[in-house]
């Protein structure tokens, strides 16, 4: 299952140096992380190559241990990791043994990082400029402040930001997202490296942006020819961009090879779940299906429109739409310094209904306003101007006590897994607290809905008594998914309410039945998918109603495609059909 | 920026207000009679008694007597001791004592803690980390009189490194003994925050990115660690700042030190209106500026914070 061979880059350029020998070459690597219930193995005799110039991706789902194979490599893991076992050869020298003198010769000048997040992986205090001439400073790139400072400003621009000299003095909270994984991508090559890490390097990034930046690194790479290992989640996007994939899961390797043979010739059935479950080939799905739909040819497994029509259902034309927005408008004041102030309007007269047991996706990249938009009929942010009307309670000057009881029918399920649950709470805690609010049965009732919702999220009931920190991305994702089931599944409750979700795209693909599942399938247009088994079943019907509507985007308007669909959300017990609308946003 | 200050600076106003008027208000109720006081044993006759309180305003009503002493604050005399001597010439002689030994108290409690706690934090578990929390923890229980006669008695007598007592001519030197006594008793607290956020700092993502770059310890712990740890330790040495100023009594006492807490101590002994008040209005008005400045200091140590 684990057999290496080398492969020619995908462009047909041949490996640059070295043929033979491997650049990396990993031998049953082994690595434990100490914990309270003893050591946990998240890599088990892992073993690889990557030769000079080629590109190797790890694909996995979150907690498969593909991020701390590729932190082995540089002996990053966190405090309480460590290499247990095996050998880890960089060029031809085992580092396993490295101590920080020798590992920091090999950081940076031979192995560059580009990490995950770009949000968190700068320091804030240090201006840009300061951070990137720090990383060609240690690795001896350039003597002398005006070469380093010229090779930081080269290394800047290189990585795509254009205006590098004069935003060098900045900090890291002025810049985007996108911006600040470009610094991250220039530090990362600066030392020029003869293997670049990516680990997950656009999975927190706008999915506008996440191409441009891969399609960086990949030439970037190219032209100078460094190998890449990249990490991912997603097994289209590694096909796309590299030469060989490796497919980890549960610590192993379960299958590698060359990526056309993997994508084309699964033969793990957990690979071929990866496959199936893969955004961007998700995406690829529905733009070849309008392909196949002009042509004529229907009945198609690529079929969006059919996918869309087994998801639809009738939608009680007469009754009152459970939510109703209508010319909704939110201006910010931002300030310009000094006394001035400019505003920008976030949201411009923007209307739609949400009929009752629906869903209604909102898409549009992040600033588009969609994010706001939620909020405000969550009664989170005040509105400057329009109505909205949430089952039949008109939002503007609700009091305290109706948009009290308004909350027990509508729940977010927002967007950062991390953030969004106490680090202080217990997840059964968490996930009780909205019953505990809205006074929704006593103790021993509560207890049992939660562990009835865990079940449903297919998380086991153990979980109920950790804390947010011991559990992975994926897993808090579920919990968020869980929380809002909390009341708004219970008897009365449950008639007419709304759930906002953005979940996160970055989630592990793979995600199991109940909630989670649907949840996923309900996440953006283009992440949709027909899902097989009775319990995923779910109808969809784009409606025809997607309206094209203006929502501006610093001082760009973009065109967003609201697409309303309409969807029967059918529970595990098919008879007990939940009355739930629900506002995706992506 | 300056509107910023300008703002902090209008919100001191009710805060000047409100601690003169409660200042006043307390020592005015005091029991006993001032005057009388001042002469001992003697029975003075009622036509100097009657003259005595004229001349410090004391025959006028509460109110009027406030308003007279604010009037004389802002027009920069803040009244005369019993002794004849203007308070402004006290505070003059007695305000840079306390200040020199304040300052020392607080840049040793701040090196401590910052010291102490990046060791704590970067060995986090280890005997170093526990050792220096017991040790700073038995300082910390030690009630500081105490620890001011041990060190005295053991430093200045015994061993002779240091002045016993401070005395008039209050050297830097003289009162490195009393001012480090006072660090060692504190610094437990800055510690503690110290090494909460080293250990945060640690497990951070920016951290990471920072030996990947090829960075050793030696760059990484200083530049990308223990820099941005600081803040919350800056604001607990500042505001041990304003405390300490305020609680240099008992210090002063022990090693005779002409600083403000031993003259405040005499003026509320003999019921000096004017004089608590004066200083304790100064001390007031200091301890918001250090306030303000320590709030500037934070946008110093941290971009993102900007000031509007």
């Amino acid at each position: 299952m684990t057999e290496t061979t080398p492969v020619t880059d995908t462009n047909g350029a041949a490996p640059v140096v070295g043929e033979d020998q491997p650049l990396i070459s990993v031998h049953d690597l082994e690595v434990g992380f100490q914990t309270q219930n003893g050591i946990v193995n998240a890599v088990r005799g892992v073993s690889f190559d990557i030769y000079p110039g080629e590109t190797v991706a790890i694909v996995g789902e979150s907690g498969s241990g593909k991020s701390t194979t590729a932190t082995a490599l540089m002996k990053l893991l966190p405090g309480n990791g460590d290499i247990t076992g095996g050998k880890v050869l960089v060029e031809g020298t085992d580092i396993v043994d490295h101590d920080e003198k020798q590992m920091a010769a090999i950081r940076g000048g031979v192995i560059g990082y580009v990490p995950q997040d770009p949000m968190s992986n700068l320091n804030p205090v240090w201006s840009v400029g300061f951070q990137v001439r720090e990383a060609i400073r240690a690795n001896g790139v350039a003597t002398g402040k005006k070469e380093i400072e010229a090779r930081a400003v080269e290394v800047l621009q290189q990585a795509g930001l254009a205006d590098a000299e004069r935003r060098m003095s900045q900090f890291p909270h002025q810049f985007s997202g996108g911006m600040r994984q470009r610094v991250l991508i220039g530090i990362g090559l600066g030392a020029d490296p003869k293997l670049l890490i990516a680990d997950e390097p656009t999975s927190a990034l706008d999915v506008t942006v996440q191409k441009v930046i891969l399609d960086h690194i990949e030439s970037l790479t190219h032209e100078k020819g460094t190998a890449v290992l990249l990490i991912t989640h997603d097994l289209g996007l590694a096909a796309e961009r590299a030469s060989k994939v490796i497919v980890m899961h549960q610590g192993r390797i379960v299958e590698s090879g060359p990526s056309r043979d993997l994508l084309t010739n699964p033969q793990h059935p957990y690979t071929q779940r990866l496959i199936a479950a893969a955004p961007s080939l998700a995406s690829r799905r529905i733009e070849s299906s309008s392909a196949v739909a002009e042509a004529g040819v229907g009945a198609d497994k690529f079929d969006v429109a059919q996918m869309a029509e087994q998801r639809a259902e009738k939608v009680d034309q007469d009754a009152a739409p459970i939510i109703s927005v209508k010319n909704l408008t939110k201006e910010f004041q931002i300030r310009k310094g000094g006394f001035k102030s400019e505003t920008f309007r976030a949201v411009d007269e923007i209307s739609f209904d949400i009929p009752k047991g629906t869903t209604l996706a909102l898409v549009g990249e992040s600033g588009s306003g969609k994010s706001t938009a939620a909020k405000m009929i969550l009664g989170l942010e005040v509105p400057t101007a329009g109505d909205i009307v949430v089952g039949g309670t008109n939002m503007t000057n609700v009091s305290r006590k109706d948009l009290f009881n308004l909350r027990a029918r509508m729940q977010p399920v927002f967007q950062d897994p991390y953030s969004s649950l106490d680090p202080q709470r217990s997840i059964g805690a968490t996930i009780a607290e909205p019953m505990k609010v809205h006074k929704v049965g006593d103790k021993a009732a509560r207890r049992a809905r939660v562990l009835e919702l865990l079940d449903q999220v297919s998380l086991p009931e153990e979980l109920a008594g950790r804390y947010p920190n011991e559990l992975s991305g994926g897993q808090r994702q579920r919990v968020a998914i869980a929380r809002p089931g909390a009341q708004a599944g219970r008897g009365r409750a449950r008639r007419g309410g709304l759930r906002a979700r953005r979940a996160r795209p970055g989630a592990d693909p793979p995600a199991p039945g109940g909630p989670a599942g649907r949840a996923r399938a309900e996440l953006p247009v283009h992440h949709a998918r027909p899902r097989g088994g009775a319990r995923h079943r779910r109808q969809r019907r784009g409606d025809g109603a997607g309206q094209d509507r203006r929502v501006r985007h610093h001082g760009r308007d973009l065109r967003v495609r609201e697409a309303a669909v309409h969807a029967a959300s059918a529970r595990r017990d098919p008879g007990r059909r939940d009355r739930v609308g629900r506002l995706t946003l992506s | 920026m300056t509107r910023y200050v300008l703002r902090r600076l209008l919100q001191a106003i009710p805060v000047f207000f409100g601690t003169t008027f409660l200042i006043y208000f307390m020592v005015f109720s005091m029991p006993g009679d001032p005057v009388l006081a001042l002469f001992g044993d003697r029975t003075p006759s009622d036509a100097v008694l009657q003259a005595v309180r004229e001349q410090y305003n004391l025959d006028q009503p509460f109110f009027v007597q406030y308003l007279l002493y604010l009037q004389g604050f802002f027009t920069g005399d803040m009244g005369v001791t019993f002794s004849g001597q203007s308070v402004n010439e006290v505070f003059v002689r007695a305000f840079p004592v306390t200040l020199k030994l304040v300052t020392i108290a607080v840049v040793t409690e701040f090196l401590l803690s910052v010291g102490f706690g990046l060791l704590s934090g970067l060995r986090k578990g280890k005997f170093a980390d526990h050792a220096s929390l017991v040790f700073a923890l038995v300082l910390n229980s030690v009630p500081p009189f105490v620890a001011l006669f041990v060190a005295q008695y053991f430093v200045g007598i015994k061993w002779g490194l240091a002045p016993v007592t401070v005395g008039a001519n209050a050297t830097w030197g003289a009162l490195l003994l009393p001012g480090v006594t006072i660090a060692l008793t504190i610094y437990v607290v800055g510690m503690r925050l110290m090494r909460g956020s080293v250990i945060e700092a640690r497990e951070g993502d920016y951290v990471r990115t920072a030996y990947a770059k090829g960075l050793t310890s030696k760059r990484v712990v200083p530049v990308h660690v223990a820099r941005n740890s600081l803040i919350p330790v800056i604001t607990n040495s500042a505001a041990s700042f304003g405390a300490l100023i305020a609680g240099t009594t008992v210090t002063e006492g022990i090693f005779n030190i002409p600083g403000i807490g031993k003259v405040l101590y005499d003026a509320i002994l003999r019921g000096e209106n004017s004089t608590v008040v004066s200083f304790v209005t100064i001390l007031t008005v200091m301890y918001i500026v250090v306030n303000i400045l320590v709030d500037l200091l934070y946008a110093v140590l941290d971009p993102r914070i900007r000031y509007v």
